[in-house]
């Protein structure tokens, strides 16, 4: 999975800091001929920050979203299903491996971050906030949010921070693994007996808003990014990217004879534009500051299993080494 | 060479009840380790888990579709919804995962004692599970090496490590010895050549095992004064093993006419 709705940082009076305007022409210049920047090329502090806060939510989406998944992997039906959704949740957790590490060439060490993370200073994506109730929960995770996260990423892959369109690249090849199962497990469902329709029916109503809300606040009230979009950071309109995820998966989703729970939402032949309930982004506001049905208990499981863990990593330790972290 | 139809009966028997015992360590053992993902001390540690324990549910799928082929049901069924007590894994396997030290040092205890068997096993007269245990061997060499160094790691590592390392071992040595519980069939396995025996297979486990402890800086438990935790082969359970197939069967259970 898992990059969505990245929230990010409004720089002071809407501008960045002030940067020697000779190397910040050759860097833009740059980015606007498709090449890629590399860790050792010079870069405005305020890019690396904010590619800092980027791919560390993203990160954070990856090892947080094991775990709502994770818990159904001790419940999942037969052994295919079994398999499947184990392989899914380890390349999750290889995700926040490879995310780790591209953040890392930019100068923050993964201590610190994931320290930022249980702390709760950094944040992941919203939709893990939620509880996966059911195992349908977890069908419709697979599908569609990993769904969401291909087109977020698939965008994203196409940035300027080579480090990080390399790991996205890598992250997208298995993500489309991970749609297809979550498909695949949808379908069994929904054309399966009446109780697992009912399942997975619920586990839509359940799970559309978190969806709506994924690709992160509307365009008219987010923070403004044209910086960012020139910088190749953020490549595509939160909007856009919802857009997008309508088109392709709306269709298939009433294919398979589920209910969306939006009455509103139709696609606009005219404009092609999908019209939809504005998703509610106070809701949205208050989840992402912390106030949702599993912040805690995310943070909680996961600050318990650093406690826990610490000692294993002090251990391998040795007084006679020195440690040093990449370009920091 | 034997394949499936060359038994006699009581043959049969033993090569059936030999299977379910390792199928069971498997899937059980796969289980618990699954148990790990995304709460591991270090994220190459956490892949590292679920990946083995990827390869156990899978063979422990390749073992049960070896039953279904000589007449037990399909896989899916011997596993999810069998009764507590008709399960034939080791009391070792059944234990909650608890601290990264104890779950370490099952893997390590219990992978040493399975490469050595499937090595066995890859002569075995019995060609189907031969077959099987030469595939076995490939993915064990990576667990065993995966677990001897960070036996070793921690053994000798800075802090409580040591202490803690120390401890797991007294707890799971017991436990460990009850892999090797014999069979009533072990007279038939060994004179036909299916398989070595267990006795046979403890002896070589505490040949491999013990240079890697002390090497570590492990004591080693004094083995005439262990009590081995047998009864899981005969399907007497430890307190835990319930808990876990309850929880493992949940979803299936929903609606067992269902496709999942």
């Amino acid at each position: 999975m898992y990059g969505g709705g990245y929230i990010f940082e409004e720089s002071k009076n809407g501008k960045s800091e002030a940067e020697d305007s000779e190397k910040l022409e050759r860097f833009e210049s740059k980015i606007a001929a498709g090449e890629k920047i590399e860790p050792s090329d010079w870069m405005p502090a305020e890019y690396r920050k904010q590619l800092i806060r980027m791919i560390e939510q993203h990160a954070h989406s990856e090892i947080i979203g094991a775990l709502p998944e994770g818990t159904w992997i001790t419940r999942a039906p037969g052994f295919r299903r079994k398999l499947a959704l184990m392989a899914k949740v380890q390349d999750e957790v290889g995700h926040a491996q490879l995310l780790y590490s591209a953040a890392e060439t930019l100068g923050k060490p993964r201590e610190d971050m994931i320290n930022d993370l249980i702390t709760g200073k950094s944040k992941y994506s919203n939709v893990f906030n939620y509880p996966a109730v059911t195992w349908a929960d977890t069908a419709i995770i697979a599908w569609l949010i990993d769904a969401g996260a291909i087109i977020n990423q698939v965008a994203n892959s196409k940035g300027s921070y080579g480090p990080y369109c390399r790991a996205l690249e890598r992250i997208c090849v298995e993500e489309s693994f991970h749609l297809k199962y979550g498909h695949d497990n949808v379908v069994f469902l929904a054309t399966g007996t009446p109780k697992q329709r009912d399942m997975v029916q619920e586990a839509l109503i359940r799970w559309w808003p978190p969806i709506m809300h994924f690709f992160g606040p509307s365009d008219k009230i987010s923070v403004h990014t044209e910086t960012l979009m020139r910088w190749k950071v953020k490549m595509a309109s939160n909007d856009d990217m919802r857009q997008k995820f309508l088109d392709m998966y709306v269709p298939k989703i009433w294919e398979l004879g589920l209910t969306i729970p939006d009455p509103l939402l139709k696609k606009n032949e005219t404009t092609g534009q999908w019209e939809y309930t504005e998703p509610d982004w106070n809701e949205f506001k208050k989840v992402i500051n912390g106030d949702g049905p599993c912040n805690k208990e995310r943070l909680a499981v996961r600050r318990n299993a650093e406690e826990k863990g610490e000692w294993v990593r002090r251990a391998l330790m040795r007084k006679d080494e020195r440690y040093t972290v990449p370009f920091a | 060479m034997n394949g499936i139809n060359d038994f006699t009966e009581i043959q049969t028997e033993a090569a059936k009840n030999l299977l379910y015992r390792l199928a069971d360590d498997q899937l059980i053992l796969g289980h618990r380790n699954s148990e790990c993902t995304g709460l591991g001390p270090i994220l190459e540690e956490d892949i590292a888990f679920s990946s083995m324990a990827q390869d156990k549910l899978g063979h422990s799928q390749a073992l049960y579709q070896l039953l279904h082929n000589m007449g037990e049901k399909d896989p899916d069924t011997i596993a999810f919804t069998r009764k507590v007590n008709e399960y034939k894994c080791c009391h070792l396997v059944e234990y909650p995962i608890g601290e990264y030290d104890f779950s370490l040092m099952r893997h390590f205890l219990f992978d040493m004692s399975e490469a050595i068997r499937f090595n066995m096993l890859s002569s075995s007269s019995f060609e189907p599970l031969a077959k099987i245990a030469r595939k076995f061997k490939g993915e064990l060499k990576y667990h065993t090496m995966h677990a001897v160094t960070w036996i070793n790691q921690l053994g000798t590592g800075s802090g409580e490590s040591p202490f803690r390392i120390q401890k797991s071992l007294d707890v799971c040595f017991p436990l460990a010895l009850g892999i090797f519980e014999p069979s009533k069939y072990e007279e038939t396995l060994i004179s036909e050549k299916i398989f070595f025996g267990e006795k046979a297979l403890q002896e070589k486990w505490l040949e491999a095992v013990i240079p890697v402890l002390k090497n570590a800086g492990l004591v080693i438990p004094d083995i005439e004064n262990v009590t081995a935790a047998y009864g899981g082969r005969e399907g007497i359970h430890t307190e835990y093993l319930k808990p876990l197939i309850d929880e493992m069967t949940e979803v299936y259970k929903i609606d067992t006419g269902a496709e999942w």
